[in-house]
């Protein structure tokens, strides 16, 4: 073989080496990232852009990977921050007029409809049923995905952060730029819209049942 | 101090956020005390912190939804592309 050939195969070894991990974490692991993407971002295109932006990081820090824990979880590790790192720009672009009626704990906007002025329920929140008999129950997992959409698209985020995420108030903060109080109003409107929702999809379905 | 309604839920809610002072911790426990209709939203409250939980652990399941072909053809031209300017 000549020398010159022999550089060409060998480069070509190198190449097949060096693309066969992200090729292959694509294959074994895409749909894995792209539903962990979507669960958060509930946007396919987005959901899409955050795998391959992903993989693509990956593979410039392949030497990074030390081998402990999974690639799994590693991929999933990078996947995470590419994913707070897009909620933080979104939340930025947001206007601030928004941030500011959405997180003013004074403001009435929001939850009025469901306190008479007295502070008390308009609607007496239901007994939705025993917990842990939900958490099995796929159609009330579908029924917060479907409400989970349905919130305003910044409550929506910060409570992704929160509770899908597991930031802490304090990280939450430091990334989105708000204050404690911002932040706690802002899950308080999200978990309060939720609820609101669930109460009616879920009475729904359950009233259809019996 | 005596609590509204809407007063106890915001405050329940920023118990899953925040430590509630002993004075808060009490206060919301007296209304809740008498109240049905806010003892349901603290379980609802609760639960929603379960189901979110569980709803973000699920993408093992077997309900688990597809990367796109087309996404998946992009995403390999993308790799591919990558791959050749390192070598570059």
């Amino acid at each position: 073989m000549s020398s010159e050939l022999e550089k060409i195969v060998a480069s070509d070894a190198t190449h097949e080496t060096a693309i066969s991990d992200p090729e292959r974490w694509l294959q074994k692991f895409g749909d894995y990232l792209f539903h962990y993407a979507l669960q958060r971002l509930h946007d396919t295109a987005h959901a899409e852009d955050m795998v391959q932006e992903t993989l693509v990081a990956a593979f410039h820090a392949r030497k990074n990977y030390t081998g402990q824990g999974s690639e799994k979880t590693w991929l999933t590790g990078i996947l995470k921050h590419k994913i707070i790192d897009f909620i933080r720009k979104q939340v930025r672009e947001s206007t601030v007029d928004n941030i500011n009626a959405l997180s003013d704990a004074t403001a009435e906007s929001g939850t009025n409809n469901l306190f008479d002025t007295r502070g008390h329920w308009i609607r007496p929140p239901q007994n939705w049923g025993n917990p842990d008999k939900m958490l099995q129950n796929s159609q009330f997992m579908d029924t917060f995905e479907q409400c989970l959409k349905r919130l305003k698209p910044i409550l929506a985020r910060i409570f992704t952060l929160k509770e899908l995420t597991g930031l802490t108030t304090k990280e939450i903060c430091n990334e989105l730029d708000i204050t404690t109080t911002n932040s706690n109003v802002m899950l308080y409107r999200a978990r309060m819209s939720l609820r609101q929702c669930l109460e009616l999809r879920w009475s729904d379905i359950n009233s259809e049942k019996s | 101090m005596k609590l509204s309604c809407k007063e106890v839920s915001f405050r329940v809610s920023e118990s899953l956020d925040r430590n509630l002072t002993l004075r808060e911790r009490l206060a919301v426990k007296i209304h809740l005390i008498m109240c049905k209709a806010c003892q349901q939203m603290a379980q609802q409250m609760k639960l929603l912190r379960s189901t979110a939980l569980r709803y973000s652990s699920t993408a093992d399941t077997h309900d688990q939804k597809e990367l796109p072909e087309e996404a998946r053809q992009r995403i390999l031209k993308a790799l591919h592309r990558e791959n050749d300017h390192h070598h570059e």
